[in-house]
């Protein structure tokens, strides 16, 4: 079987060639069925518990996904003539941007006052230009003290002002477009504004501009992430390969694994989102490992005087095996996060796996068939060899201080990894120096976070929100937020119940508090939507029954640990003061702070599952139960330690950290495959353990170190991603795995040493029979791991 | 003016051909077209003096929640001006005997007074804001209020046929500039120039609403009402159902019967 593939690719390979050409456009082809969505719901899958809460309250009340605008006048005070014209104009503008369906400012704030028997309501600010500065000390008085407006829309300082748009995007699955309109717009309106306003800034913030930072910011990756992966490749590869078409033949098979991997994950249906982007680099960063494999075998035996096709056939039948095992424990890591609570990283997982694998099959086929038709050269001469050896020696003569301090160093980093907390905060998910970050971040500055959670409250009773006990019960929650140091504003029909009050008899101040009766409640609220205008109705805190209300509330910019903290004390709260009425909880901070735990839950379980399948693989890979129980503490060890590490680091474990453990064990335990391998094999011929460690050491270690030094560049480079999820994700995995090769070289040698050391006697014997067993039934008992590489 | 333009309905009806022509036709005379339907329209509609209803207000979300509002609504045709409304709320409980009064007027803002039984007072609603939700609905004051030709500028834009009836379709422009709407796109059938659909655009010119009318009666025999409207709302998923029953016209109201200062005596 082998030898039919390897002396088809020897043979024919034009017809080859021709035919993986086709076969990966075919696959390629699939390209054209991948869109790509920015919303930020493709973290969440359709039965999410929080979700359906979300898409509930979204439905029984309006929608409230929005666009902010902040503005920021230099002079520092909102209330002038100039900045109120500014800030009325993009009010009226605003209601102009695509899918908008109410525009909520200071300036259009629905002030309602008494006129002997008249009721007025009308906007807080008319004729901006013209006003005294006596009616601008009004409408600022006005403004601090309405609670719907301070904090809310405009700071307590008169500092800065929020125009909020609401806006109605249609549930269609993919809504990218439509979030790429409505933010165009409104920047287009607020740059008009500020080349005529210019003493204002003006930021973004809201959902909107978040689902549309999820867009751009992972097409920018996309877009810049994989040329300057390619470009570090190219540099990598020349300086290893010492060749350019050998360079040239990785770059072409790297191109094709990531067009044809794309391709299919597009026949398959998947969709490209944030989470999925970083697929091309993670895939190409594995195929490389593949291909210096097999180059670096081929250039070796051209060195010692064979032929293309021979050195080509040498390559392939020493490193088929090895390349197709370490393949499949990472494609199985990968696959295990299927598991993860969160479909985006699901998908990840898969089109990762099937990226490996499609890197693994082009490395065998087409690879080889590049090579023998191009002209690659090589000249001969020995193997520049004697760093690792001596490296060997010294590890070999200092095993007995190796073993305790690399056992000790593990054991205290590993025991750091307490120090982590889950924790995902959906506005940080973006770097500082990107606009969506820099504007939550000036926002929470000058007026408030951006992380809301909205609070339904049902009586479970038509006209129910009218009755004064409920109203109470409003009112009692809206202050118990307010006094919680995570809240920073809070929007509440009592509040409107109790300024009704107030204009209904004279502007009293004493009437400043809740009608006695639920008829006069409900005749004073059917008065105020009478004059409401246009967009400004109650419809957003009212359900058509009036049997429930919402309430909103602004939070400070926190993680989700604080987030569900909040909404356990308040339902705690709730359960105590409000008995009857029904309360539920839904924001997107709130999807994106359960989604932490509940995925973490699931990549517990996908660890796991990581662990056995790849330790199972190993066993049978090495042919040995204790080799494969061996390689355990080197498997785990750099996960804990680079836990630890990131403990330190951060502490912090996001959605992106959570898949690291699953997806690195499949990538790191290659290298233990092929020490544990070489030891083996060197024991197998009867060497003792230090020569075995010796062995190992001059005949792999070059490549670990050259795979690693690919692997870790290529992970790092994810680090420069403005998405947090991505670059912490890319960063972990780098540690991941410069740790797991510090581990294979100082402690794994060491660790072998002792314990053969103690078992020498009696186990030899037992693996010498066991090897020469191993002879008799595989004809060639050396070719699955033992692959002699560069 | 009215022969004229049954004459072109006629002309229209019989040839398609001449109908596509008109679509080109300049500017100036569809405004005039459109104006000439609208006028005869109001012309139709002269005379038909006073009317009492029964009305069911159906509101529904996507969500599927339902709610039901009942009214009485007293309606008098005032000659060379506005009509005057008269509102009496019987559900829900909480604003039963709520009554609100309104006068329509061409030339300036309408007027409005609301009674508050549970206040005991009546309150004028001084708002230019004519265009928020009549109770929650999906229904704006402005919607509801009578038809009136200074409201509009009008433009006639083609002949099409609505669920198998035949309709001019009139653009109208609100003339007052604190509207809910840029404009509105009304179906009239060409027999009887019933409004059989209207579509109400918002301010950034998107769809915001469909209107349908079903059920029509001759009342009179010469007055056409129709008893179900149905709003539906694009934009928010929400719809609302509005059901008149017991419509009887001549019941006796005079002008005394719409008087603010009456109001709180109304049952």
């Amino acid at each position: 079987m082998k030898t039919l593939w390897l002396n088809t690719i020897l043979r024919y390979p034009w017809i080859l060639l021709l035919l993986l050409l086709v076969l990966a456009f075919g696959a390629s082809f699939g390209g054209k069925n991948l869109y790509f969505r920015g919303d930020y719901k493709v973290f969440f899958s359709h039965d999410y518990g929080p979700l359906q809460d979300f898409e509930e309250m979204q439905r029984i009340f309006n929608k409230n996904d929005n666009i902010s605008v902040l503005v920021v006048p230099q002079n520092g005070d909102v209330f002038t003539n100039e900045n109120l014209t500014l800030l009325a104009e993009l009010t009226e503008q605003a209601w102009q941007t695509p899918f908008s369906s109410r525009v909520d400012s200071v300036v259009n704030f629905q002030h309602t006052w008494s006129e002997d028997d008249d009721m007025i309501v009308e906007d807080l600010v008319q004729n901006p230009q013209d006003l005294t500065p006596a009616e601008l000390q009004r409408i600022r008085n006005i403004a601090i003290n309405e609670p719907n407006l301070n904090g809310g829309l405009v700071a307590a300082d008169g500092r800065a002002a929020v125009v909020n748009i609401t806006v109605q995007i249609p549930d269609t699955p993919n809504n990218t477009a439509e979030v790429i309109e409505v933010v165009d717009f409104v920047k287009g309106l607020t740059n008009e504004l500020s080349s005529r306003y210019p003493q204002a800034a003006f930021y973004h913030t809201g959902v909107i501009p978040m689902n549309y930072s999820f867009a751009t910011e992972g097409q920018k990756d996309m877009a810049t992430l994989v040329p300057a992966m390619l470009g570090l490749i190219v540099l990598m590869l020349a300086v290893m390969l010492r060749s350019v078409l050998a360079m040239l033949a990785t770059v072409l098979v790297l191109i094709l694994t990531i067009s044809v991997t794309m391709g299919l994950g597009g026949w398959l249906g998947f969709f490209l989102s944030t989470g999925t982007i970083n697929v091309p680099i993670v895939v190409m960063t594995l195929a490389v490992a593949d291909c210096v494999h097999l180059i670096a075998s081929a250039q070796f035996a051209m060195r010692e005087g064979r032929s293309r096709s021979e050195a080509i056939r040498f390559a392939l039948d020493l490193n088929l095996m090895p390349v197709f095992i370490t393949s499949a424990t990472t494609a199985v890591g990968f696959l295990t996060l299927v598991l993860s609570e969160s479909p985006v990283l699901a998908d990840f997982g898969i089109l990762s796996a099937i990226g490996v694998m499609v890197a693994f099959a082009l490395s065998v086929t087409l690879l080889p068939v590049l090579l023998l038709l191009l002209p690659v050269r090589v000249k001969v001469s020995p193997e520049h060899h004697g760093g690792m050896e001596k490296f060997g020696g010294w590890v070999v003569r200092h095993q007995r201080t190796l073993l305790p301090v690399t056992a000790l160093l593990m054991l205290i980093f590993g025991s750091l990894v307490t120090l982590n907390v889950v924790n995902d905060e959906a506005t940080k998910y973006f770097a500082k120096g990107t606009d969506f970050r820099d504007s939550v971040d000036t926002q929470e500055a000058y007026l408030s976070g951006t992380q809301t959670i909205d609070w339904a409250l049902y009586t479970g009773e038509a006209q129910g929100v009218n009755d004064p006990a409920f109203i109470a019960k409003t009112e009692a929650f809206a202050e118990w937020l307010r006094q919680q140091p995570e809240v920073d504003h809070v929007t509440t029909l009592s509040d409107t119940f109790k300024r009704l009050n107030k204009n209904m008899h004279g502007d009293d101040e004493s009437y400043y508090r809740i009608p006695q009766d639920r008829e006069l409640a409900a005749q004073y609220l059917l008065l105020y939507e009478m004059s409401l205008p246009y967009g400004l109705d109650l419809n957003n805190q009212l359900n058509v029954d009036k049997s429930s209300t919402r309430l909103t509330s602004t939070l400070k910019n926190l993680g989700s640990k604080e987030i569900v903290a909040l909404e356990d004390r308040a339902r705690a709260w709730f359960a105590e003061n409000a008995a009857g009425v029904r309360l539920t909880a839904a924001s997107p901070g709130l999807m994106f702070s359960h989604i932490g735990e509940t995925n973490m839950d699931s990549m517990i379980i996908s660890m796991i599952a990581a662990l056995i399948l790849i330790s199972a693989l190993l066993v049978v890979a090495l042919r040995s139960l204790r080799l494969g129980a061996i390689s355990l503490i080197p498997n785990l060890g750099p996960a804990l330690v680079g836990f630890g590490i990131w403990g330190l680091i951060s502490g912090e474990i996001n959605l992106g950290l959570s898949i690291v453990a699953s997806m690195t064990l499949g990538i790191i335990v290659d290298d233990t495959v092929h020490f544990l391998a070489k030891y083996k094999r060197a024991r197998d011929d009867g060497k003792d353990a230090e020569a075995a460690v010796r062995y190992a050491f001059s005949s792999v270690g070059r490549a670990l170190l050259i795979t690693t030094v690919v692997l870790v560049a290529g992970f790092s480079m994810l680090a420069f991603s403005a998405f947090r999820l991505n670059s912490d994700m890319g960063l972990a995995t780098a540690l991941i795995i410069f740790i797991a090769l510090l581990v294979d070289f100082f402690f794994l040698p060491a660790f072998l040493l002792r314990l053969d050391k103690n078992n020498q006697a009696h186990c030899n014997a037992e693996e010498q029979q066991k090897a020469r067993q191993d002879v008799q039934q595989d004809p060639n008992p050396a070719s699955i791991l033992t692959g002699e590489t560069l | 003016m009215k022969i004229f333009l049954s004459l072109i309905t006629a002309f229209t009806l019989v040839s398609p051909l001449v109908a596509q022509a008109d679509a080109v036709q300049p500017a100036a005379d569809a405004a005039e077209k459109g104006l000439a339907i609208a006028k005869d329209r109001k012309q139709r509609d002269l005379g038909w003096g006073d009317s009492e209803a029964k009305m069911t207000m159906t509101l529904r979300n996507s969500q599927g929640e339902e709610s039901v509002r009942e009214m009485r609504l007293k309606s008098l045709e005032v000659v060379d001006d506005g009509d005057k409304g008269l509102t009496i709320f019987d559900e829900p409980r909480d604003v039963k005997g709520t009554a609100f009064l309104n006068f329509s007027h061409t030339g300036k803002p309408d007027e409005q007074w609301l009674y508050l039984p549970a206040l005991k007072r009546v309150k004028r609603i001084a708002s230019r804001n004519k265009s928020g939700p009549f109770m929650g609905s999906e229904f704006a004051y402005e919607d509801m209020s009578s038809f009136e030709l200074e409201k509009y500028s009008f433009t006639y834009l083609r002949e099409e046929t609505l669920n198998g009836v035949v309709c001019h379709v009139i653009e109208q422009i609100p003339a007052d500039e604190y509207s809910g709407y840029t404009k509105q796109i009304v179906w009239l059938d060409t027999e009887h120039l019933r409004a059989q659909q209207v579509e109400f655009y918002d301010r950034k010119k998107s769809l915001l609403k469909t209107l349908n009318f079903s059920g029509y009666k001759l009342y009179k025999d010469k007055f056409w009402r129709a008893d179900v409207l149905t709003m539906v709302n694009h934009q928010n998923g929400k719809s609302t159902v509005l059901n008149t029953a017991e419509l009887r016209f001549d019941t006796g109201l005079t002008d005394a019967d719409f008087n603010d200062a009456t109001l709180s005596r109304v049952r």
